[in-house]
C-alpha cells in the first residue's frame, strides 16, 4: 500500500513558492527622512486607486511605515496626491 | 523656543503673476516681521492639482522654510485663514532628519542648476 503512495506522480510539479526576502528599503538605503513633497517616490506605495499599501506587501518595518503614512497624508493634503482614482499609474 | 518650520501654500491660479508676489511677499513679511527667519523658499509656479480644490484644478505652489518661535505659526495660519487667495496651506514643524535632508536638497539644487534664490 505505502508502495504505491510513492508511485504517485503529479502531473504538474507543485508549484513550491521561492520564498523572496522582503525588505524595509528605508533601512536598506538609510533613508532618515520621508520627504512629502515628492510624489514621484511615494506613488511607488501606493497601489492604482491611491490607497497605501500595506505592510505585509512592501515589506517595510513599522517605524518607516508609519513616516509614509504622515507623509502620503500630507502629500495629499496639499494636493500632491489625490485621495482616490481610478487610474494612478 | 526657536524651532525650524516649513509651510506650503497654493494660490488660486486666476491671479496675475504680480498678485501672485504681493501673496508671498506679504506672507513673507508676517514671518520677518515677528521676528522669524527665512532659511529658504522654493517656487514651484503653476501646477496641475491631483484633485479639484474650489473648482480650481491648478494652482501655484509656493513653499518657505523658517525658523521662529511657537507662536508665531498661529498667527501665520490665521492670515493664511483670512487671505481668500490663498487656497491651501500647511505648516509642518520639522525634526532634525527632515532639516538635514532641506540642507542637502537646496545644495544640491544650488550644485545642480544655479537657480537663484529669490
Amino acid at each position: 500500500m505505502s508502495q504505491n503512495q510513492s508511485e504517485i506522480r503529479y502531473l504538474t510539479p507543485p508549484a513550491v513558492e521561492i520564498k523572496k526576502v522582503k525588505y524595509c528599503r528605508f533601512k536598506k538605503n538609510r533613508i532618515k527622512y520621508i520627504d512629502y513633497k515628492d510624489p514621484e517616490f511615494l506613488k511607488k506605495f501606493l497601489n492604482d486607486q491611491g490607497k497605501i499599501l500595506p505592510r505585509r506587501v512592501t515589506g517595510n518595518s513599522l517605524k518607516y511605515q508609519r513616516k509614509l503614512a504622515t507623509a502620503i497624508k500630507r502629500a495629499r493634503h496639499i494636493a500632491l496626491l489625490p485621495y482616490v482614482t481610478d487610474l494612478l499609474k | 523656543m526657536i524651532n525650524n518650520y516649513e509651510t506650503v501654500f497654493i494660490a488660486t491660479p486666476v491671479l496675475s503673476e504680480t498678485q501672485m508676489k504681493e501673496a508671498v511677499d506679504k506672507i513673507k513679511s508676517i514671518i520677518t516681521k515677528n521676528k522669524g527667519e527665512i532659511v529658504g523658499e522654493e517656487n514651484w509656479g503653476l501646477r496641475k492639482l491631483a484633485y479639484p480644490i474650489q473648482k480650481k484644478s491648478t494652482g501655484f505652489y509656493y513653499l518657505i522654510e523658517f525658523k521662529s518661535e511657537g507662536t508665531l505659526v498661529e498667527k501665520l495660519e490665521t492670515d493664511y485663514k483670512r487671505d481668500e487667495r490663498i487656497i491651501r496651506f500647511m505648516t509642518v514643524k520639522m525634526d532634525k532628519y527632515a532639516v538635514e535632508y532641506s540642507e542637502k536638497r537646496r545644495n544640491k539644487k544650488v550644485t545642480e542648476e544655479p537657480v537663484k534664490e529669490e
